[in-house]
């Protein structure tokens, strides 16, 4: 009976780790696209960050001794979590609160975002790190000096145009005599543009045995995570002031803002949780392989169908998705699917060409499209009276 | 009043005429630039470099046409380009001497095929082969269009679809090493029509071949986009449920202007595949399809000149960026994105055409005539009043 039983188990929790992957890294992406409606292409290189935090806050652990690197884990998490939810609040309030109701073009800013984060990874070091920071100073430093002065208003547009190439010449030269002065000491890249490996604790490695197969500790730890994630999230949502209003600006921003509720503050809030979801997202998918500056690009259009096929504005129908693609994906990649038809000869030919882990997106991704020509607003879609809708 | 509007359209008439006349002059003009000077001016690598910009510029135009006048936002256009590219290159790929051991392509033999896939037994002839550049994305294009507008998905949505199907497209492509090569593509090419493909005197016919190919579809643009058809296209960019409700159905539409958009790109990767003589599942890389998105976007939305203008103005500044400092390309590209969207919306073109042209040469002192109001010249009255006083001044 046990025997019988054991493949479906063991494809039933491939399939939920699967899905637990995307949906803790389609988390993130439920709120920021669901809620704000903003595209963020960059949200896979925000997990591209978390992972790196997690790699920096494991070596600086890893300084401190074993006893702090067995629980490195924990306080990767929360960093992470900061890192990048920092860096989404610098991103809403530098680009996108600019770009509201214009979705198409924050995808196109949100790319180039994107590939600056990527290239940041690749290429930082201490020079650039100073450039920038002094770069921000210098620039940012003369326009609230100037902004004080009564006749601001006239005077903007030429301050700009004279302070940001006189700083950024300013920051370029120092960088550039710094690293002829120090020379490798600080031109060389933290991290280069090969990948990272971030080492499990001990206790995360190995796996549960259940019969002839194991449940890997880090698969587990992730579906672990992301229950927590969805838990508190659900909570902040609900349960919370803030969670109020956020609710309240996505059913009707105009109204919200006339009662009072202070619409920008909600919206870099939001964008920010959105983003240091991402964070805690890149740090769980750190243990499940190496990390590079180009591993958000492998996470971002999965994401995306995630949240297309749940239904945008409802985290439950991320939930599902999330699930239903994993098992699917797993079930059709491993070839698990072939096997249960093999009585049926043409279907077991079917299925055995397409089980590989590529190939079986593209079977995915065609019955993703059949879905959604029955239900063109995903599988729990926004009641409301648009003719959009 | 009649008579009054009829009068003022023959004036407004014979305007466009000389504006037409105007354009197809510099068109021309262009043309014969790019095909008697620039072989003499620039260097061999650098004149191939410019053909293969500009077999990009034909899917720049296709993705003005959707972008920019219709309002979609594809980010799936590399998988056309691919289509197109793939079947020139099978073409060449299978012109095997017929003496050769195998009659089949290197990589086949490789991979333990021994007889051609049935797809590929077509391609064995020119004709089919250039059909197949055309037909096959444009009846892929027929169907993703058919099957995403009749739902009514469309803004974002549709670029997210678009996005997955590029990155299903490039997995299949990249993982059938048997009928694809994989992640190598085709390369390797020898003869196409019994010409050698990399000799210098092919590559030029191909070039004048991309010039003479980016007018043709330039004026088909031109015509798409000026008439009736234009102005509904606009429409559903602005208004689509408005269109609807005024009795036009927006998804026959969309998928027609799909479909020539992904005629355009699969010309384009044929083209572009000859020139390059390679083509590889990278051309499915979703960036590239983003950065078709940018060029349009630098050059100008909704500008036909400006998609053109834009595609080998941002190929240009990434051969000589990337090969002068390759780490600084991305740095700069991710900054163009942000500089084209927050400052310059419009475009090179666009900025160009607002008053701004103006305000700089009155920066450098150039002080510009202003007659009358601009709209004077157009308005049928004044124009009517002008010849019945025998176009003596007001």
């Amino acid at each position: 009976m046990l025997e019988g039983i054991l493949p479906l188990l063991d494809g039933l929790f491939n399939g939920i780790s699967t899905g637990a992957v995307l949906l803790i890294s389609a988390l993130g992406l439920a709120i920021v696209f669901g809620l704000m409606g903003v595209i963020n292409m960059a949200h896979g290189e925000l997990m591209m960050l978390g992972a790196y935090t997690t790699f920096v806050v494991q070596n600086v652990c890893k300084l401190l001794g074993p006893a702090w690197f067995e629980s490195y884990v924990f306080l990767a998490l929360p960093v992470a979590f900061l890192v990048t939810a920092l860096v989404g609040l610098v991103l809403e309030r530098g680009v996108i609160r600019y770009l509201y109701g214009r979705p198409l073009e924050t995808l196109l800013a949100t790319w180039g975002v994107s590939l600056i984060l990527q290239q940041f990874v690749r290429s930082v070091n201490w020079v650039l790190t100073i450039e920038i920071g002094l770069f921000c100073g210098l620039f940012f430093g003369a326009m609230w000096f100037l902004s004080r002065r009564l006749d601001w208003e006239r005077i903007k547009n030429w301050a700009i145009a004279l302070l940001l190439p006189l700083s950024f010449g300013l920051s370029w030269a120092t960088g550039t005599f710094l690293g002829q002065t120090y020379k490798l000491a600080v031109t060389q890249p933290w991290f280069g543009a090969q990948n990272v490996d971030v080492t499990a604790p001990s206790w995360l490695r190995g796996g549960l045995p259940v019969g002839s197969f194991q449940m890997p500790y880090t698969r587990l730890f992730i579906i672990g995570l992301t229950i927590i994630c969805l838990w508190g999230i659900y909570l902040f949502l609900q349960r919370s002031v803030w969670g109020l209003r956020i609710r309240s600006v996505t059913q009707n921003r105009s109204m919200s803002s006339c009662l009072g509720i202070p619409t920008a503050q909600v919206d870099a809030l939001t964008f920010s949780i959105g983003s240091g979801l991402a964070g805690i997202a890149g740090c769980a998918v750190s243990f499940l392989g190496s990390v590079g500056p180009n591993t958000g690009q492998n996470y971002i259009v999965d994401t995306f169908m995630v949240v297309v096929v749940g239904g945008v504005g409802k985290l439950v129908g991320s939930i599902v998705a999330a699930m239903a693609i994993g098992t699917a994906n797993y079930l059709v990649g491993s070839g698990t699917m072939a096997l249960m038809l093999k009585p049926i000869q043409p279907l077991f030919d079917f299925f055995t060409f397409f089980s590989t882990t590529s190939m079986a997106k593209v079977m995915v991704f065609a019955l993703i499209i059949a879905f959604l020509q029955v239900r063109p607003a995903g599988i729990f879609p926004q009641k409301g009276r648009t003719v959009d809708a | 009043m009649t008579v009054d509007v009829a009068l003022g359209r023959r004036g407004i008439e014979k305007q466009k005429r000389r504006s037409l006349l105007i354009e197809s002059s510099v068109v021309v003009g262009i043309a014969l630039f790019l095909i008697f000077a620039m072989p003499a001016l620039l260097s061999d690598f650098r004149l191939n470099l410019l053909g293969r910009f500009l077999a990009l510029a034909i899917v720049a135009l296709g993705m003005d046409l959707i972008w920019g006048y219709t309002g979609m936002l594809s980010l799936g256009h590399g998988v056309f380009f691919a289509l197109g590219g793939y079947a020139i290159a099978m073409h060449v790929k299978l012109q095997i001497p017929a003496d050769a051991s195998s009659q089949l392509p290197d990589f086949m033999s490789l991979y333990g095929v021994t007889e051609l896939p049935w797809f590929w037994q077509p391609f064995h002839s020119f004709g089919v082969a250039l059909i197949a550049v055309v037909l096959i994305p444009t009846l892929l294009g027929t169907l993703l269009g058919f099957l995403v507008f009749r739902n009514r998905i469309r803004g974002v949505y549709f670029s997210i679809l678009t996005q997955a199907a590029t990155i299903v497209f490039f997995n299949f492509f990249n993982g059938q090493q048997k009928l694809f090569n994989g992640t190598n593509g085709l390369i390797d090419f020898k003869t196409i029509l019994g010409a050698t493909v990399s000799d210098r005197s092919t590559q030029l016919i191909f070039y004048i071949l991309t010039i003479l190919l980016l007018i043709v579809f330039y004026v088909l643009c031109r015509w798409l986009t000026s008439g009736r058809f234009g102005r509904l296209l606009i429409a559903i960019r602005d208004d689509e449920s408005r269109v609807r409700f005024s009795g036009y159905d927006p998804t026959d539409f969309k998928v027609l202007v799909f479909a020539v958009s992904a005629a355009l790109a699969g010309i384009s990767g044929a083209l572009y595949a000859l020139q390059s003589q390679s083509i590889s599942p990278r051309a499915m890389d979703i960036a590239f399809s983003i950065e078709m998105a940018i060029w349009v976007a630098v050059g100008g939305r909704a500008s036909l000149s400006g998609a053109i203008l834009g595609a080998v103005l941002v190929n240009f500044a990434k051969s000589i960026l990337s090969e002068q400092f390759p780490e600084i390309w991305l740095f700069f590209q991710g900054g163009l994105f942000l500089i084209v969207v927050m400052v310059l919306p419009d475009g090179i073109v666009g900025w160009l055409k607002s008053s701004n042209f103006e305000k700089l040469l009155t920066l450098v002192g150039i002080r510009p005539q202003v007659a009358t109001y601009p709209s004077l010249e157009t308005d049928p009255d004044v124009q009517q009043e002008k010849e019945s006083l025998g176009n003596k001044e007001l």
